[in-house]
């Protein structure tokens, strides 16, 4: 069963589009790694597949079905530094947070609820912790919050944005192993990395961005050094500048009437 | 509602509305010619809320930043306000006075049934706080995966921004424009310093508030010269400041207790160490605090408060005026130069300091190591026995025959 299918998806961020036409489809049951340099579009692909931000064209499929019946088979891990973690609220308040769904009448939470969250920090070596202000946790030990928040949501396909940034090894380790237990339990993940060198470890999928798909599929056919010269030898010029153009001049990305 | 603005870092936005309202209060004053609170107060809400509008409109479509956008709607609002006001005055409209009371706040103005409105609507946001609490927390935390697990953002922001024109307009016959951004955001930054949890924070603030408003209301009262308003607020920023001060754990006193402990604990320890080192390497046992004070510097004060506490602890011994350790003063002694040879020998091994220039950060992390740390540190290092300088480290040889 195909998870995901991007379809001819265009996404501007503050007016700018910084991804073009992106066409990809990616099977359950894998672990994979958005990869692409700085400003390609990385997150911004997360967030149109979420629904956070609006697609300008194009459509996202997941479970071959449209986000707004799947929601519930989706979890979004967002980068760590997007929050202040000097909230007041407890470890155990944040995982907590992740049962929280759109039907339940005022997001009232049970004692199933709380079982599954204690569940979900146990899988992430967190329950010494649960009672502790997140302000006093360390880099590591946030994202690790984060990841159990999302593991709570029981979901089938989960998306992670940087998930391994500004963290000690060993929480890298343990978040990496912890990731591929849940794609071997069948779960569909993924992640945007940055780092290169450690994306050849880590994932067996690849979706190499550059503001347009450079390739996805497997990752031994993708990581080939014509691809990443073409993700990472600079933009295309030319397509920057028509970014630009739209921005600064007001077009629109698409016209009203047309259809894909 | 404070709580809310302040965790969301939107502390001004609660200023602009206040001042926003002033043009809707004038507005429906001049269409309907009279100072009912009725009609006044639905004026003031759409102004106000119109304001919040605009200022996200304005961050949303240009390049302006919040703050900016934040300070040009307040001025903007408030000057039409000003304006329109200034008209009334000098026109046809006589009736006017006891608006002004709007600007600057005179609670004594409100009259009961003004008081019955302002409670009704207050407990509407109470009650709408506590129904809404589990998505409005989501929502405060992390906006963007609230709406990823498709929670009605647009709504939820919606409904915290009519809360707080709400609360602020409820707040401001009582302290007027002018202050109402304190009455909005001192009892949550109060609270925070006390707060864990943001249940816990919601309380605190309302505990806060209320104090400082019966609090405002009873001076005034006792004292009938006093406005009530201005002292609402001096008695919040009083209580916000004696717990930024003594608030346990965050509050000021409290670090500064847990530094001079340090402190204090450095000073014992340096004592213990140099007269260690006095036994051990002059072989004088017993020694008399000049002789101290020449092995090694200290402040005469801190030496003497030291002295005090190690003899009180039983570490040191007096006779007449000389001091010497006693066993457990030695073993001490023994412990402090441990740490601080391991942490050389550390420092040299394993990151690459030279032996010369590992003594004066040993200095400072010996005060620091933890007994677990020590063991893993003896540990790592494989048992030593010698630091970079060739001394004994002492502890580790009978420790390990002990194993």
């Amino acid at each position: 069963m195909i998870a995901l299918e991007t379809h001819n998806l265009t996404v501007s961020y503050d007016r700018q589009p910084v991804l073009w036409d992106i066409d990809f489809s990616i099977p359950e049951g894998k672990l994979v790694g958005v990869i692409g340099p700085n400003g390609s579009g990385k997150t911004t692909l997360l967030k149109a597949i979420m629904g956070i931000l609006p697609a300008d064209s194009g459509f996202v499929r997941i479970f071959e079905e449209t986000l707004h019946h799947t929601r519930e088979r989706m979890s979004y891990v967002p980068q760590r530094q997007s929050v202040d973690w000097d909230f007041p609220a407890t470890v155990m308040d944040i995982v907590m947070m992740g049962r929280f769904k759109k039907g339940k009448l005022f997001g009232r939470l049970s004692k199933l609820d709380r079982e599954i969250a204690e569940n979900a920090l146990e899988r992430v070596d967190m329950t010494a912790f649960r009672n502790r202000q997140i302000a006093e946790l360390s880099g590591g030990q946030q994202q690790r919050v984060f990841i159990a928040r999302s593991l709570a949501q029981q979901a089938d396909l989960y998306l992670m944005d940087e998930p391994f940034v500004g963290i000690d090894a060993a929480s890298e380790e343990s978040i990496l192993n912890l990731l591929k237990a849940m794609r071997n339990e069948g779960k569909t993940i993924i992640i945007v990395h940055h780092d290169l060198h450690t994306a050849l470890d880590f994932f067996d999928w690849v979706v190499l961005l550059n503001t347009r798909l450079i390739g996805a599929g497997p990752l031994p056919e993708i990581l080939t050094e014509e691809n990443l010269r073409k993700a990472y030898g600079g933009k295309l010029t030319l397509l920057s500048r028509i970014a630009d153009l739209i921005k600064s001049k007001e077009y629109p990305i698409r016209e009203k009437t047309s259809r894909d | 509602m404070g709580t809310f603005a302040f965790l969301r870092k939107k502390s001004l936005v609660g200023d602009a509305v206040a001042h926003a309202l002033l043009p809707g209060v004038v507005l429906a004053f001049m269409l309907f010619g009279q100072k009912s609170l009725w009609v006044l107060f639905p004026g003031a809400l759409i102004a106000g809320w119109l304001s919040l509008l605009s200022i996200e409109a304005i961050t949303t479509y240009s390049r302006i930043k919040s703050d900016t956008a934040i300070a040009i709607v307040l001025s903007v609002f408030f000057a039409i306000g000003i304006v329109l006001l200034t008209h009334i005055q000098q026109g046809q409209y006589g009736n006017q006075s006891g608006l002004d009371a709007f600007l600057f706040g005179k609670a004594a103005a409100m009259l009961p049934r003004d008081i019955y409105l302002f409670f009704a609507v207050d407990t509407v946001i109470i009650f709408l706080v506590l129904l809404f609490y589990p998505y409005l927390k989501l929502y405060a935390f992390d906006p963007e995966y609230a709406s990823s697990v498709g929670l009605p953002v647009k709504w939820l922001s919606f409904l915290l921004s009519t809360l707080t024109v709400l609360a602020v307009a409820t707040g401001i016959q009582a302290v007027g424009v002018v202050l109402m951004a304190a009455l909005i955001i001192t009892p949550a930054a109060a609270a925070r310093f006390l707060a864990g949890r943001l249940s816990q924070m919601l309380v605190w603030a309302l505990i806060f508030g209320m104090t400082g408003a019966v609090g405002g209301v009873l001076i005034s009262y006792s004292a009938p010269s006093m406005p009530t308003g201005p002292w609402i607020v001096v008695l919040l920023s009083i209580m916000a400041i004696l717990t930024f001060i003594f608030a346990p754990g965050k509050g000021l006193y409290n670090r500064y207790l847990i530094r001079s402990g340090h402190q204090k604990k450095i000073t014992d320890e340096n004592i213990v160490k140099a007269l260690y080192h006095l036994s051990n390497r002059g072989g004088k046992k017993r020694v008399s605090i000049t002789e101290l004070t020449a092995s090694r510097r200290f402040e005469g004060s801190k030496l003497e408060a030291g002295i005090k506490r190690l003899l009180k602890n039983n570490l040191i011994q007096r006779t007449g005026n000389k001091i010497e350790l006693t066993e457990k003063g030695f073993q001490e002694g023994a412990r402090v130069v441990r740490l601080h040879r391991l942490w050389e020998l550390y420092l040299n091994v394993r990151m690459n300091i030279a032996e010369d220039h590992v003594h004066h950060d040993a200095e400072a992390i010996e005060h620091i190591i933890t007994p677990k740390l020590e063991a893993e540190l003896i540990k790592e290092l494989n048992y030593p026995v010698t630091d970079p300088h060739e001394s004994e480290i002492p502890g580790i040889y009978q420790n390990r025959s002990n194993d």
